[in-house]
Formats: C-alpha cells, sequence, structure tokens
C-alpha cells in the first residue's frame, strides 16, 4: 500500500503528458485550437496538483503561497495585457518560464553543496546545461520585450567584434562549466558561469530587428522547454522531461514555419545584422 | 551511466520526436497562439521548482525555489490565459 501514492503520481503524470501531446496537436488547427489550449491546461493543473501530494514536499503552505502570487499576476497580467502586445507579453511570459528553471538548477546545486560532499557527475552536467539555456531564456526573452515594448529601440545594434565576444564568452562558459564539473565546490566558477549565460542571452538578441523578434521569440519558446527538460534532469523527474522536450521539438519546427512564412532563413533572421558588417569573416 | 539516468534520456529522445511529429501544417494565423500556448506548457518547470522548494527549512535553496514556483507559475496562468483570449478573437473574426 506504501507505493500507492508514488504508483497514482506517475500514473497522474502519463495522463498529463498524453493531454499536453492532444491539446498540442489540437492548437495546430483553427477549428480546435481553444478546445486543445484548455485541454493542455487541465493536463497542467493535473501535473501540478499531484506534484504537491508528493510525500517529499513538505513545505506545501509555503509552495501555495507562492502559486496563489503567481496566478494572481498571471491572470491580471493576461487580461491587462492589449492584444496587439501579444508578442512581447509572450516573451515576457517566456523569460519568467526560463528564469524559474535556471532558479530551479541554481537551488539544487546549493542544496547539495550543504547537503553532501560531492555532486554526482550527471547531475552536475544537468545543472550546467539548465544555468545555460535557462539563463539565455530569461535575458534573451527580456531584451525581445524590451524592443517590442519599444523599451529599446527595434532596430539592430551592432558594434565591432559583436561575434568574436560571443564565441569567446561561449568558450568560457564551456571552459568554465569542465571546471565546475571537476571542483564542483568552487562557487565563485557557478556565479560566473551564470553570469555569463545571463550576459550571453543579451548580447545574442540585441543584434536583431524588431521585426524578427516574433521568430526569435518563438525560438526562445523553443529553449524554454530544453531548460525545463533540463530541470527534469537535475531532480530526475520524467514529467518535467517529456513536456520539456515537447516543448523544445515543437517550438523548433514552429519557428522554421515561421521563418518559411516569411520566406527567411533562421540563419539570416539570427545573424542577418551581421551580413554586411562580417561578410568578410 | 545509472538507469535511473538511461531511462530519462530515452522519454528525453522519444518525447522530442513526439514534439516534432505533432506540429504540421499551421496556418499563419495560428503561429502566435501556438507559440504562446506551448510556451505555457513549458511553464511545467513549476514543478520542478515545487520539488526544489519541498523542504520544510529555511535555506536559500528554498527561497529560490519558491521564487523559482512563483515564476513559473505566471507563465503557466498567464501562458494559457492570454492564448485563450487570442483564439477567443480568432474564432470572433472567422464566425
Amino acid at each position: 500500500m506504501n507505493d500507492f501514492l508514488p504508483t497514482g503520481i506517475q500514473l497522474s503524470y502519463l495522463l498529463a503528458a498524453s493531454l499536453f501531446i492532444l491539446g498540442l496537436k489540437k492548437l495546430g488547427s483553427p477549428a480546435t485550437a481553444r478546445n486543445g489550449n484548455a485541454i493542455a491546461a487541465v493536463g497542467m493543473l493535473l501535473a501540478i496538483v499531484v506534484t504537491l501530494l508528493d510525500q517529499n514536499v513538505l513545505n506545501y503552505q509555503m509552495i501555495l503561497v507562492g502559486l496563489a502570487i503567481g496566478s494572481a499576476v498571471g491572470a491580471i497580467g493576461a487580461y491587462a495585457v492589449k492584444m496587439t502586445s501579444m508578442p512581447q507579453m509572450v516573451g515576457l511570459l517566456n523569460g519568467l518560464g526560463g528564469a524559474a528553471s535556471a532558479l530551479v538548477a541554481v537551488a539544487e546545486f546549493w542544496r547539495l553543496l550543504e547537503h553532501s560532499q560531492t555532486i554526482p557527475l550527471d547531475v552536475n552536467i544537468s545543472i550546467v546545461l539548465d544555468v545555460f539555456i535557462g539563463g539565455i531564456t530569461f535575458t534573451g526573452s527580456a531584451i525581445a520585450f524590451a524592443k517590442l515594448q519599444g523599451i529599446l529601440r527595434g532596430t539592430p545594434i551592432t558594434y565591432p567584434l559583436q561575434q568574436p565576444v560571443n564565441a569567446l564568452l561561449l568558450i568560457a562558459y564551456v571552459v568554465g562549466s569542465v571546471f565546475l564539473v571537476m571542483s564542483p565546490h568552487n562557487l565563485g566558477i557557478f556565479l560566473g558561469i551564470t553570469g555569463i549565460s545571463l550576459l550571453l542571452g543579451v548580447l545574442f538578441v540585441i543584434p536583431i530587428g524588431g521585426g524578427d523578434m516574433p521568430v526569435v521569440i518563438s525560438l526562445l519558446n523553443s529553449l524554454s522547454g530544453l531548460a525545463a527538460a533540463a530541470a527534469g534532469f537535475v531532480v530526475m523527474n520524467n514529467m518535467l522531461i517529456i513536456a520539456g522536450a515537447l516543448v523544445g521539438a515543437s517550438g523548433l519546427i514552429l519557428t522554421q514555419i515561421m521563418c518559411k512564412a516569411m520566406n527567411r532563413s533562421l540563419f539570416s533572421v539570427l545573424f542577418g545584422a551581421f551580413g554586411q558588417a562580417a561578410a568578410g569573416g | 551511466m545509472t538507469e535511473t539516468l538511461l531511462a530519462a534520456l530515452f522519454v528525453f529522445v522519444l518525447a522530442s520526436f513526439v514534439g516534432f511529429e505533432v506540429i504540421n501544417k499551421v496556418p499563419p494565423t495560428l503561429h502566435t497562439p501556438l507559440m504562446s500556448g506551448s510556451n505555457a506548457i513549458s511553464g511545467i518547470a513549476v514543478l520542478g521548482a515545487i520539488v526544489a522548494s519541498g523542504a520544510k527549512e529555511s535555506s536559500l535553496s528554498v527561497t529560490l525555489g519558491l521564487i523559482a514556483v512563483a515564476l513559473a507559475t505566471v507563465n503557466v496562468v498567464g501562458g494559457f490565459l492570454v492564448t485563450d483570449r487570442m483564439l477567443q478573437m480568432f474564432k470572433k473574426k472567422a464566425g
């Protein structure tokens, strides 16, 4: 009988994952789209409720407070936003999701540092990936939001040596990650790579023009799915891995479809601003 | 590799293929709602946040987890509601 609750949770996850797949499928055609959205929402509610029943979750009062605050802010925001501002609203929400995934990795890293001598290699790699993808999604989406909202100018922002700087930061991240995996207790390196991932998100999006932002948001949406999947590897939760992989893959396909509809290639959207400046290099 | 990790990798790869297959021939008007709906699903990070903040103790990791719970919930609730608003308008236009 002791297995009853954990088995029930896993079976509910299976049901929730099926609802997500069904919902995404229905979202793709006009007649069933609204229905599909509702089905996915039911799946999400189910997944959240059964996770709260997990016997390792003892802190449910505080978590319920967090859920209530998040729901209120989300609902008010969703009804307050103008229909014309929808793309940046999606970008903003996406950034919050990415931030949440990255925070899960940071929280787990901290917990492991406090409670155990060593961090298992696979967990450590998942944490590094989660911080990387989640961090880029967070700041990248924030810049996309700022550009569409008119806080930043929409035209591409370029400066000399932009690409080499990005490449150097990327290399620094990889090197930092390897160091961290070898000596997990080095907090300085962990904070360093977290900072790099946040910076890379900004630098990745500022050279892209406002008109291409919907495609960028779609790509960042795909990334936030991957971040959630990475978080799933960190805490070893199948539901996170399935939903994250679904969003990661379907988001990538959708990004390609959107590019095709604009007669552009994804490469020219992402690196188009460098076309004139970096043609020689 | 441990057995759990291997099983998780299987799940990840197979779910990715499902994600690729589930999207095809989406009319342009549905691009933004579909993006928004799948964005709401990526708020699933809330589960990870709940697990991360599950311990009943006051530590930095629990605090970070609770912040993540709130942020991911904004993503989930806002995402589904925004998608519904878009689709509602879409229907009125069509009908």
